[in-house]
């Protein structure tokens, strides 16, 4: 099977974040980057498909500045066949049908049978590119899969959907399909030594950004910090002092310690 | 301005979140509409037209399905904006719409200033407001982010709606949550584990200090996807909705999925090492400390005194 899975580099969301000058998004300066985390689903899923099938083909797209290719990188070191970085300056500042359509260009040419990618990004979190590049591409989307099975012997996919509330719809599918992954779909595996050795020989090709095919459809008009809403305490200073000040406000403000 | 409410129906009920759809358009004073591929028998209470499809005939999952019969009534409706929950559904099949009707979409709005739609990002720590630059506009509201006073009222005027379009994917049932064992929603002091407590062990103490407060221990996902604690205890919007008296959140960052499951208790602590962790914007008590040192401390305490 040939399969592509779009993976996203983000900010570790620990980080402590800046607004930008325009005030439009983050401040990319010193802030800790790492796969989103979604995505490592998708490239686990992928990879254990090629354990299962192993004639199968991984191409691993990301989009996004120079150090996006770390994230590649990793994707490779945990079993990825080749990398695609589409080298974009200003791929933060794109907006998800932006991105899909330079995905679902690069994905025309090459007749994917099944595109893995995250439901959604830790960042922008719109959930909207996987599906939007299905729609682009012409061919079916299950989002939000928390299960995945294919069966060699009659092609089918069968998948489970995660509902609200942690129930689960049972989806069949065929090839080609574009596959959103949620958390817990797996347990990714973390690249051995070995693997990132290997990894460094893989092939990782850059390659430019087409020129913009869509207009925008949307601009952000600010970004910025939630006002705190205030009443809530913050304690600060040494353990065992702390641990005395909570439970005043314990015995204070509940029942819990009667 | 008219606006087309897409409501939702799932395992033969029609989704009582339709009734946030009716408040967003309250509140926004638009002449709204609403569309449902559910049942004649279980109507939303609802002043307005109601196009309505046969979810016996086109499924409850079925988005190329729904996709044609949506894009059908925008076609008659002209509305200019669309409006979904942000919710496994509607996160499903808006991006299919917009993509279709070339609009923008935005995703996940908690609140509209000025005009704009709002929506959080970088897990919360962040908003972002947002200027849609198409006539038309998808929208998806967060759970929970608009709600009426009290019940909905009216009833529809149905028109129905049919396709002879074919679905490419298919939906063959369901599988319940496993919520078997411990009931989380009916125990009044809970303690849960985050991300925070990084690795299994540390849940011990997050155990501890339930045991110590007669409590009962829960989880965030990422604990639970990890295997370190059982399903059931899992709070947030794909878990349990937990309301005690008394909620403790050990290294947990608050992102909204969990926020929804437990903002609603009465008093609520967190533990974090990040002052500025979004679960603060719901906490009546943040302390900033590292659980593997704070959390000993203080169950030794609860036990001496
Ligand atoms: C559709 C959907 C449904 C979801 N459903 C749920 C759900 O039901 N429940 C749920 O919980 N999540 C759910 N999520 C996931 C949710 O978005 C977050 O990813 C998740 O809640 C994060 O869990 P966390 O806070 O434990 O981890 P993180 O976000 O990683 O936060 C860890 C926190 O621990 C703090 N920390 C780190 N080390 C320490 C230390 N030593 N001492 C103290 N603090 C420390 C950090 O500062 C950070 O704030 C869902 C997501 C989606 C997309």
């Amino acid at each position: 099977m040939n399969i592509l899975i779009c993976i996203k580099q983000v900010p570790d969301m620990e980080s402590k974040f800046k607004i930008n000058g325009e005030g439009t998004w983050y401040d990319r300066a010193d802030l800790a980057w790492r796969m989103n985390e979604y995505d490592e689903y998708a490239v686990e899923q992928a990879v254990r498909l090629k354990e299962q099938l192993p004639n199968s083909d991984l191409t691993v797209l990301c989009i996004g500045q120079d150090q996006a290719s770390e994230s590649i990188k990793k994707a490779l070191a945990m079993g990825c066949d080749k990398g695609v970085h589409i080298a974009d300056p200003d791929s933060s500042q794109r907006e998800p049908i932006a991105i899909a359509t330079m995905i679902a260009g690069f994905a025309k040419e090459e007749l994917f049978d099944i595109i893995f990618t995250g439901m959604q990004s830790q960042d922008r979190g719109s959930a909207q590119v996987g599906v939007m590049v299905a729609e682009l591409l012409g061919i079916p989307a299950v989002t939000t899969i928390v299960d995945f099975s294919y069966d060699e012997n009659t092609g089918a996919i069968q998948v489970k959907r995660e509902l609200e509330g942690g129930s689960k719809a049972l989806v069949t599918a065929t090839t080609p399909v574009v596959l959103t992954c949620q958390l817990g779909l797996n347990t990714p595996r973390y690249p051995t030594l070995p693997n990132i050795m290997k990894a460094k020989k893989k092939e990782l090709r850059t390659v430019l950004p087409a020129p913009a095919a869509v207009d925008a459809r949307q601009e952000t008009s600010a970004c910025y910090f939630p006002e705190k809403k205030g009443g809530g305490l913050v304690l600060e200073g040494e353990i065992p002092e702390l641990a005395d000040k909570l439970i005043q406000l314990l015995k204070e403000k509940t029942s819990a310690l009667a | 301005m008219k606006t087309l409410l897409v409501a939702e129906f799932r395992e033969g009920k029609l989704r009582a979140e339709y009734s946030q759809l009716i408040a967003f358009a309250q509140q926004q004073q638009t002449e709204a509409a609403m569309f449902l591929v559910g049942n004649a028998g279980e109507l939303p209470k609802f002043n307005g037209t109601l196009y309505l499809a046969d979810a016996a005939k086109h499924g409850e999952y079925n988005p190329t399905v729904h996709r044609q019969l949506l894009l059908d009534v925008v076609a008659t409706e002209q509305p200019a904006q669309i409006v979904f929950l942000h919710s496994s559904y509607g996160w499903d099949l808006a991006p299919r719409i917009a993509v279709a009707l070339q609009a923008a979409q935005i995703s996940e709005i908690i609140s509209v200033d000025n005009g704009l739609p709002v929506v959080p990002v970088c897990n919360a720590k962040l908003r972002r407001s947002i200027k849609s630059t198409t006539g038309r506009t998808v929208l998806t509201i967060q759970a929970g982010a608009f709600s009426l006073e009290g019940e909905p009222e009216g009833a529809p005027t149905v028109v129905a709606i049919d396709t002879d379009a074919a679905g490419r994917v298919q939906c063959t049932g369901y599988e319940a949550a496993k919520l078997e064992g411990v009931d989380l929603t009916k125990a009044e002091i809970i303690v849960s584990a985050g991300r925070g407590v990084g690795k299994p062990e540390n849940v011990a103490m997050v155990q501890a200090l339930a045991k110590a407060l007669g409590g009962e221990y829960g989880a965030s996902r990422p604990v639970v996807d990890a295997g370190w604690v059982e399903h059931n205890r899992q709070v947030g919007t794909t878990g349990s909705t937990v309301t005690p008296k008394l909620y403790v959140a050990c290294g947990i960052s608050g992102a909204i999925q969990h926020l929804a499951g437990m903002k609603k208790s009465d008093f609520i602590v967190a533990i974090n090492t990040d002052k500025d962790a979004p679960i603060g914007e719901v906490a009546n008590v943040l302390v900033v400390a590292d659980l593997k040192q704070f959390l000993p401390v203080l169950t030794e305490k609860l036990g001496a005194r």
